[in-house]
């Protein structure tokens, strides 16, 4: 590879800045501002807040980082292969049976091992 | 457009040994579940089952009995299985078995009796053994983490011991620190190449050293930030700093498998990309390799840092740590050799002899170790060998025997192993290197004779644990250590066959 063709390396990262900064600053120019209470509420999935943010979490929720990770990263590769199921055979449906089951087997080793029981 | 291979491509069946054990430790971290906790001997036991299916399949592959798959690629070459492969596999499982066998009761008698510490061993093996097999450095590197990240969980097995704790600290950040470089080693060579299939690396090396100074440079820097990463697996000076810490404070089971599964890991991985992807990566036409210069002084350094500060360690595991990095200096300087034209294969197959010997040798020595420890991991100093020879006669034999093969005393399997090692380097031309090399064998002398001097001239209680199984595994290297120095041409016999080199 030719060492100019790098240069595109450097337009990408500039617009990488560039994009997300231009809806942001055109927003706060733009957008109409009436607050009111429960707008300036802090975001918490729709529930209520309850108590401050600044409390100390249980070390405890990595492992539901982690069991959570198995399913994300299951799926980032399960969809790719359901839309091209009809194109990829035989050898595809092998390779992700062996995936899924590797995933299954470290899902059943938490389970037992009681991982998945609430805190 | 993308072709999708079919099935039969995949050529699954070369990939036997190794997946037989994947297999069979997913159904040990599965059965483990099911085996209460007064009873977990009975995963060992399962452990050493799944062990033994592979290496009687590595065996049959390595003795030509039967070869598993058509040719010696699988899954679109990502996957190699030759000799050299089968010589990495039983030379990992080998180290496993006696892994097993030396943890059996020490993790009772300590206190930390869990079935994960088998199952995670198996995955580290498996890991080294994909190492072993990498024919992409994609495979490399997922081998890597598969060898690494079981090993950061073991050294801190004696939890909550603090010792324990600090060393898996240390490894995990340093070595991820060194997965990194390696990484970035990976994306300068595929820069450089457009490939990361080691076969095609080697095709493109030919166009690379005809071509301009830019995709030169970059692949150089490539190459040496991933031995940069390999090295810190290895324990190569400069990046040797971690060994000393995570040695003294791992389980002593631990360290003596680790000690030779991360090295074997590791060389092979170095073959692989060095010796068989990049042998005639030259910048000047009749000249050696470019990236030659750099390992054979690493591997200088290496032997000379690790036997110089050996000396004054008055620690076992530390000593052995210490003697450890100067190992893999010797191992360096086969590396070395393959950057010379048409040596590759030399390099390999004394990589291959001198790792056969060292993991005997060497997982010997811990267990002489572990013998003497007591259960809250003291009295592992160079005095706790003072008076071994009256009151365990066998064990100071053996424990003599492994520290001459260390030193490499003829009719040990350590001196067939430098042999080999001294015999490419010098068909290298790397004069120098060897030179350092036999002048550093006789200063490790001194401190592997020390402890011989402990056992046999000072008087001491000498107590020793040894159960069955320790006493097996013990047996085994010894018997092993002594029948390849004795007759070496059992193990140069086989060794012969193995070509790493691609076009032959």
């Amino acid at each position: 590879m030719k060492l100019n063709e790098w240069i595109f390396v450097g337009i990408f990262m500039a617009l990488a800045w560039v994009f997300p900064t231009i809806p942001i600053v055109l927003g706060k120019l733009l957008g109409p501002k009436r607050p009111n209470p429960s707008k300036q509420d802090t975001y918490e999935c729709g529930v209520e807040t309850v108590g401050p943010a600044w409390v100390q979490f249980r070390s405890q929720y990595y492992i539901f980082a982690l069991v959570f990770v198995i399913f994300d990263v299951e799926l980032v590769f399960l969809f790719p292969f359901a839309l091209a199921f009809n194109r990829l055979g035989l050898f595809a449906l092998f390779e992700v049976t062996i995936f899924i089951a590797l995933l299954l087997v470290a899902l059943f080793y938490t389970w037992r091992r009681g991982v998945l029981e609430w805190l | 457009m993308f072709e999708v291979p079919s099935l039969s491509d995949l050529n699954i069946a070369a990939t036997l040994p190794v997946m037989s054990l994947v297999l069979g430790t997913c159904i040990l971290l599965l059965a483990d579940l099911f085996v209460p906790q007064e009873r977990k001997q009975l995963t060992a036991w399962l452990a050493v089952a799944g062990l033994g299916v592979s290496l009687a399949l590595s065996l049959l592959s390595l003795g030509d009995v039967t070869r598993f798959g058509d040719g010696d690629e699988a899954f679109a070459g990502m996957f190699v299985a030759d000799t050299f492969t089968d010589a990495v596999n039983v030379i990992a499982l080998v180290t496993a078995l006696l892994g097993v066998m030396v943890a059996y009761n020490y993790l009772e008698r300590t206190g930390t009796q869990r079935g994960e510490y088998y199952v995670l061993l198996l995955f580290t093996t498996a890991g080294v053994m994909f190492m072993g097999a990498a024919g992409d450095l994609v495979v490399v590197f997922v081998a890597l983490e598969l060898l690494s990240i079981p090993l950061y969980i073991l050294s801190g097995f004696r939890r909550p011991q603090e010792a324990s704790e600090e060393s898996a600290m240390k490894y995990f950040l340093l070595g991820a620190f060194a997965s990194g470089f390696l990484v970035y080693g990976i994306a300068l060579i595929y820069g450089a190449t457009g490939t990361t299939g080691l076969h095609d690396i080697w095709i493109a090396v030919d166009d690379i050293v005809a071509g301009d100074a830019t995709s030169q440079y970059l692949l150089l820097i490539g190459a040496g930030l991933m031995l940069v990463g390999l090295g810190f697996k290895v324990a190569a000076v400069p990046f040797h700093m971690w060994t000393p810490d995570v040695y003294q404070g791992a389980p002593t089971s631990v360290v003596a498998y680790m000690s030779v599964a991360a090295k074997v890991g590791g060389f092979a991985a170095l073959l692989r990309v060095l010796a068989a992807g990049m042998p005639h990566f030259v910048l000047d036409a009749g000249a050696p390799a470019a990236w030659q210069d750099t390992v054979w002084l690493v591997a200088v350094l290496t032997m000379l840092l690790g036997n110089l500060v050996a000396i004054v360690q008055n620690d076992l595991k530390r000593l052995l740590a210490y003697s450890s990095i100067a190992h893999a200096g010797y191992v360096l300087l086969a590396v070395a050799a393959a950057g010379s034209a048409g040596l590759a294969d030399e390099s390999a197959q004394a990589v291959v002899i001198y790792m056969m010997a060292y993991a005997f040798t060497n997982v010997g020595a811990f267990s002489v170790v572990i013998a003497v420890e007591k259960d809250d991991a003291s009295n592992t100093g160079v005095t706790s060998m003072r008076g071994l020879a009256r009151s365990q006669p066998w064990l100071a034999a053996a424990m003599a025997l492994f520290m001459l093969s260390l030193t490499g005393i003829p009719l040990t399997a350590g001196f067939v192993g430098k042999w080999f090692v001294f015999k490419a380097a010098i068909s290298a031309d790397l004069f120098f290197a060897v030179v350092v090399g036999a002048v550093t064998s006789l200063i490790s002398a001194y401190y592997y004779l020390r402890i011989v001097w402990y056992m046999y001239f000072e008087e001491g209680d000498g107590e020793a644990v040894i159960p069955w199984p320790l006493a097996a595994a013990i047996s085994i290297a010894a018997v092993g250590t002594l029948f390849l120095g004795v007759m070496p041409y059992l193990l140069t016999d086989m060794a012969r066959e193995i070509t790493l080199a691609f076009g032959g």
